[in-house]
C-alpha cells in the first residue's frame, strides 16, 4: 500500500496516552543529584564578589560552581545566522566579571535533590555594582547608551544590507508612497516541557553521557566537544521524548556546558530540569523587531519599490542562532509580491534583555504582519480592495521558478506554486464578498466587524545535507538511522511512511532511530520545516541503495540475474516464479559476515546516504480572518479562521493539518497575548503564566485549514516542501488587518492588547 | 526537615511512604511512587500538565503537599487504560483524532477530560473547551482536542 499521502496514525502516541513517555525529568540515575542555576537579579552590572560559603555548609549540598572553576572559558559559538562582527558578543557559559540580563548563570548549586539546591541558591551571596542598563533597541544605538560589550561600541556587532533593483530610480517613479514604523513584540516559543539535562560521566568507559540534547543533537555534541575539549568519541548525547520545541528548545545552551560540566567535576550523575520562572528569563526569546518601511505603489495599485530598516533586538549577547531571525526578515519581507526594487539595512543591537533565537517562522511572522499591514494600508489610499491589491502584485505562476535577487544570507528562488490561485481559492472557501457585505452591515449598526488576508510565502527544508542508514536488521525489520530529531511534531511516524514505501514493506515493519550520537553519526537537526524534507530525501535514497543490495545477495543465491528478481511485500522473488522467493529475514543471515565473504560480498545489509542541496522548498498560502471588535473594551472575537498553504506533497495529512492548528493557535497567542514586558531597568514583568499569557482552548477558534499539494517542490524526491510554520507565519498580519479593517484604524504594532486598540480608537476619534 | 508518613491510595493500589511536610504531591508522584507520567510544566498551577484526580476531582498536584493527600484515593495517567492491552475510549480518541503531538500536557488533559465526563457525559464543545481552560497546551491548538474528547465521551456512554 501507499503510506505517502494517508493519514497514518501516529506511531508516538500510545506510550505518551499511557503516561509512558520517558521525558528527560523522567530519567533516574543511581547516585544522581540535582542542580539549579543562580541567574543574575541584574539587567546589567559587574560581578564584585560571589560569596558561597553558607551554601556549601547546608547539608545536603554537593558543592558550588563559580567563573572561578571555569578558567579559559570559550564562549557558545553561532551554528547559523554566522556573521562575524557577531562573534564579539558571544556568551560564555557562566558569567565571569558582568552580567548583562536579568536570568545570566552566575553560578550553579548542586546537591542532593532540588529542594536543596534551590535552598542553598538563596544562601550564595553576590555583590553586584550595578550598571546603567538601555532595553530598547534605539535607546541602545543613541550614542551616549551604556556599552554592553566593550569590544562592540554603538551596541550594533552587525548590520548587513540587501539591494535589489534600482530603489531610488523607483521611487521617483511612485505615484503614492506610504511610510510607517511598525514593532512586533518580544515573545516566545514556550514549549510546555520546559528545558532539562541529566548527565553522567563514565570513567571506567570514558563515556560522558547527556540525556536531553534535542533539536540540533549532533551540532550541540560537536559543540560541547569543542568547548570541553572532550573528543565526540568520548560524549553520547540520548534524545528522549521531548515536549515541544519550536525553535527555542535544543539550542547550545550555557546549562549545555554546565551541566555536564558539574557531572564530571562532582563525579556524580547530575540531573537540571528548569523551571517555568527560569525559562522566561533564560531560554531564548524571539520576535522582537523595530521597522521603518516605505513602499511605493502607482495608482493602480503596482508596487514598484521598497525600502526598509530593521532593528532587531537580541538582548544581551549573540546566541547560537546569530543574526538567523532578521536575515530570514530581510529576505521575506517581500513574500509572494512582485518587488523588483527593494533595499534594506538590517541591524542587530546588543540590549540588556534575555538573548533571543528562532521561534517558529522566525523572522517571517514579523517580516509578513509589516507587508501585509503595508499593504492593507495603500489599498485604503488607493480605494482598493485589499484582496484586488494583492491580485496585482502576487507573483504569477508563469513567472516561476521566480528569483527575488541577491540577498547575502538567504537563498531566494522559489521553487514553484500559484499564488494568486491560492489566493482566489481562499477567497471562496471564506466566502470574502459576502464577507465583506456582512461587514459594512455590521458597521452600520454600529458593530465593529472586519477581515484580514494574510499572503505569505514560507520557507523550509533547509540544508546543506541530512544523513540517513537504511538497515535490514536480523528479523528481517527495516531500520532508519536519521539525522533528524523529534521535537514532538511526529516526525518517526513520517519517515516510517516514506521508508515502508520505499522499501515495499509494511510499516509496522520499519523503525525509527533518532538522536542517538552512538547510533547516528552524522545530523543536521529539527529546524525550518526540515525533518520531511531533508531527512525524508536522505531516507529514499538510503533505502534505493539497501534495495540494490538485497538484490545482489538474493540474485547470488538465487543464482539469477538481478534484473529478473522483483521486490514487494518484503520479499525479492524471481520475475514470473513467485514461489522462488527469500524474505528480508532469510536475506539477512545471507548478509551475515560467513556466507556473505564467502560469496565475496560485503557482510550485512547496512547503507548510507546524504541528501545535500543549497536549494530550499517554499510552502505559500492564506491566512484569513473576520473579527469583531467590543468598542468598549477593546476585547477581539475571532469569528471564523481560514489557513490554507499548499505545501508540495502530504506525507501525513493528518499530522500537517495538526501542525496548521498547532501553528495557529500559538500565531494567535502572539497576535493578542503574549508579551516579554520589561521596565526600563531591565527587569522582566513576565516571568509566570500569571504575567505570560499563553492561549488556552477559549482563545483559540476551531479554524479551518486546508492542505493543499498542487505544486510539488522539484528541489527534492519526494516533492515535499515542509509543513511546520505556515499555521502561525501571517497569523498576526492577518489578524492585524482584521482589527485595522473593523475599527477603521491603522495597526502599526503587535500585540493587539485591549489598551492598545482603545488607544487607537481615540485618536481615531480625535482626529 | 521532620517525615512524616502518609498513605494514599494511587490507581487502585496502597502506598505507604515517608515526606516532608513541604513536599509536592508531583514530587511525591514522580520520585517516590515512581509514576513519571505526570508532569510538571510550571510549578505554579497554570499550566495544567501536572493534573491528577484526588477523589475524583481534578487537582494541580504541583499546588497540593503530599501530606495533604494523606488518605486520600489518587489516578494519575498510568491507571486510566483498563489493562496493558486496552486503551481507554479517552486514550483510543486521542490517539485517532490525533488529540496530542509532543505528549506532555496529555496526561493532565486526560485526567481533566475523565472528569468532566464522570460529571457530564454528554458534553458541548463549549463546556469541553471550558473544562480545557486550566490545561495548557502549546502544540494542537486544542481543535483535535475537543474533538477527541467529544467522541470519547460517546464512546463511554455507549459502552
Amino acid at each position: 500500500m501507499a503510506y505517502i499521502g494517508s493519514s497514518v496514525k501516529r506511531r508516538e502516541d500510545v506510550p505518551l496516552l499511557r503516561g509512558a513517555g520517558k521525558y528527560v525529568g523522567d530519567i533516574r540515575r543511581p547516585g544522581m543529584v540535582h542542580a539549579a542555576i543562580l541567574r543574575s537579579t541584574r539587567a546589567h552590572a559587574r560581578v564584585a564578589a560571589i560569596d558561597a560559603t553558607a551554601a556549601l555548609a547546608l547539608p545536603g549540598v554537593v558543592g558550588v560552581i563559580t567563573a572561578a572553576d571555569l578558567p579559559g572559558l570559550k564562549t557558545i559559538p553561532m551554528r547559523t545566522g554566522i556573521m562575524e562582527g557577531l562573534k564579539r558578543s558571544q556568551q560564555t557559559p557562566i558569567a565571569t566579571d558582568r552580567v548583562r540580563y536579568v536570568g545570566d548563570p552566575v553560578a550553579v548549586v548542586v546537591a542532593q535533590d532540588r529542594y536543596i539546591a534551590e535552598d542553598a541558591l538563596e544562601l550564595v551571596e553576590v555583590v553586584y555594582e550595578d550598571l546603567p542598563a538601555v532595553t530598547g533597541a534605539r535607546a541602545a544605538m543613541a550614542a551616549d547608551a551604556p556599552r554592553l560589550h566593550e569590544e562592540v561600541p554603538g551596541n550594533v556587532p552587525a548590520d548587513f544590507e540587501v539591494d535589489v533593483g534600482d530603489v531610488d530610480r523607483a521611487f521617483a517613479e511612485c505615484d503614492l508612497i506610504v511610510e510607517e514604523t511598525f514593532e512586533t513584540q518580544r515573545h516566545a516559543a514556550v514549549p510546555l516541557e520546559t528545558r532539562g539535562l541529566v548527565a553522567e560521566y563514565d570513567e571506567v568507559r570514558d563515556v560522558l553521557t547527556m540525556w536531553g540534547p534535542t533539536k540540533m543533537t549532533h551540532t550541540n555534541w560537536r559543540i560541547l566537544s569543542e568547548l570541553s575539549g572532550l573528543p565526540q568519541s568520548s560524549i553520547h548525547f540520548i534524545e528522549p521524548a521531548v515536549g515541544g520545541g519550536f525553535g527555542a528548545r535544543g539550542e547550545f545552551y550555557p546549562e549545555d556546558f554546565l551541566v555536564p560540566f558539574a557531572a564530571m567535576h562532582f563525579r556524580r550523575p547530575v540531573c537540571w530540569i528548569e523551571d517555568r520562572s527560569e525559562n522566561l528569563k533564560a531560554t531564548n526569546q524571539s520576535r522582537e523587531q523595530s521597522y521603518r518601511v516605505r513602499l511605493g505603489l502607482r495608482k493602480d495599485g503596482t508596487i514598484l519599490a521598497m525600502d526598509a530598516a530593521i532593528l532587531f533586538n537580541m538582548g544581551g549577547y549573540t546566541r547560537t542562532h546569530g543574526g538567523l531571525p532578521v536575515m530570514a526578515s530581510s529576505a521575506m519581507l517581500r513574500g509572494p509580491m512582485r518587488i523588483k526594487n527593494y533595499h534594506c539595512h538590517a541591524y542587530c543591537v546588543l540590549t540588556n534583555k534575555t538573548p533571543v533565537g528562532t521561534y517558529r517562522s522566525p523572522g517571517r511572522y514579523e517580516a509578513n504582519f509589516v507587508r501585509e499591514r503595508l499593504l492593507d494600508m495603500a489599498a485604503r489610499r488607493l480605494g482598493l480592495d485589499p484582496a484586488e491589491l494583492r491580485r496585482r502584485n502576487l507573483i504569477r505562476p508563469e513567472e516561476m521558478p521566480y528569483d527575488h535577487g541577491k540577498h547575502p544570507f538567504h537563498y531566494m528562488v522559489y521553487d514553484s506554486g500559484d499564488l494568486p490561485g491560492q489566493l482566489e481559492a481562499a477567497l471562496g472557501h471564506m466566502g470574502y464578498d459576502e464577507l465583506r457585505q456582512r461587514c459594512t452591515a455590521a458597521k452600520a449598526e454600529g458593530r465593529a466587524m472586519g477581515v484580514g488576508i494574510g499572503c505569505f510565502v514560507e520557507t523550509s527544508g533547509i540544508g546543506p545535507w541530512e544523513y540517513a542508514r537504511v538497515e535490514v536488521g536480523n528479523n528481517g525489520g527495516v531500520v532508519l538511522y536519521s539525522g533528524v530529531n523529534s521535537v514532538g511534531q511526529g516526525i518517526a511516524t513520517a519517515l516510517s511512511q516514506i521508508v515502508a514505501d520505499e522499501m515495499c514493506v509494511s510499516i509496522d515493519d520499519v523503525r525509527v532511530v533518532h538522536g542517538d550520537t552512538a547510533k547516528v553519526p552524522f545530523g543536521n537537526g529539527s529546524n525550518a520545516s526540515r525533518c520531511t524534507v531533508m531527512g525524508g530525501s536522505a531516507a529514499v535514497g538510503a533505502c534505493r541503495k539497501v534495495k540494490d543490495k538485497l538484490l545482489a545477495l538474493a540474485s547470488a543465491e538465487l543464482e539469477i540475474d538481478a534484473g529478473d528478481l522483483v521486490l514487494e511485500d518484503g520479499r525479492i522473488s524471481v520475475r514470473g516464479a513467485p514461489e522462488r522467493s527469500l524474505d528480508f529475514a532469510a536475506l539477512a543471515r545471507l548478509a551475515l559476515p560467513g556466507p556473505a565473504l564467502a560469496k565475496g560480498l560485503t557482510p550485512g545489509i547496512a547503507e548510507e546516504d546524504f541528501f545535500a542541496t543549497d536549494k530550499r522548498p517554499f510552502p505559500y498560502g492564506v491566512h484569513m480572518v473576520a473579527v469583531e471588535v467590543d468598542r468598549e473594551t477593546g476585547m477581539i472575537e475571532i469569528l471564523d479562521y481560514l489557513v490554507m498553504e499548499d505545501i508540495g506533497r502530504k506525507v501525513n495529512p493528518m499530522i500537517v493539518e495538526g501542525q496548521m492548528a498547532g501553528g495557529l493557535a500559538q500565531g494567535i497567542g502572539g497576535a493578542l497575548l503574549e508579551e516579554f514586558v520589561y521596565d526600563e531597568d531591565g527587569q522582566p514583568q513576565a516571568t509566570s503564566f500569571m504575567d505570560y499569557l499563553m492561549p488556552t482552548a477559549m482563545d483559540v477558534p476551531p479554524g479551518r485549514f486546508i492542505s493543499t499539494e498542487d505544486f510539488p517542490s522539484p528541489n527534492n524526491p519526494l516533492g515535499v516542501k515542509g509543513a511546520g510554520e505556515g499555521g502561525i507565519t501571517a497569523a498576526g498580519a492577518a489578524l492585524a488587518n482584521a482589527v485595522s479593517d473593523a475599527l477603521g484604524v491603522e495597526v502599526t504594532r503587535l500585540p493587539l492588547k485591549p489598551g492598545y486598540l482603545l488607544e487607537l480608537m481615540d485618536a481615531a476619534e480625535q482626529s | 526537615m521532620n517525615k512524616r508518613t502518609i498513605t494514599l491510595r494511587v490507581n487502585g493500589a496502597e502506598h505507604t511512604g515517608e515526606t516532608e511536610p513541604r513536599r509536592l504531591l508531583s514530587d511525591f508522584i514522580r520520585d517516590d511512587l515512581g509514576l513519571t507520567g505526570t508532569h510538571v510544566g510550571c510549578e505554579h498551577g497554570v499550566c495544567g500538565a501536572c493534573t491528577v484526580l484526588v477523589n475524583g476531582d481534578p487537582v494541580r498536584s504541583c499546588l497540593m503537599f503530599a501530606v495533604q493527600a494523606d488518605g486520600a484515593e489518587i489516578d494519575t495517567v498510568e491507571g486510566l487504560a483498563p489493562d496493558a492491552d486496552t486503551l481507554h475510549p479517552l486514550q483510543e480518541k486521542f490517539h485517532e483524532r490525533h488529540g496530542l503531538q509532543c505528549g506532555f500536557c496529555t496526561p493532565g488533559i486526560l485526567l481533566t477530560a475523565r472528569a468532566l465526563l464522570r460529571e457530564n457525559p454528554d458534553p458541548s464543545d463549549t463546556e469541553i473547551r471550558e473544562w480545557l481552560s486550566g490545561n495548557l497546551c502549546r502544540c494542537t491548538g486544542y481543535v483535535n482536542i475537543v474533538t477527541a474528547i467529544r467522541e470519547a465521551a460517546k464512546e463511554v456512554s455507549r459502552r
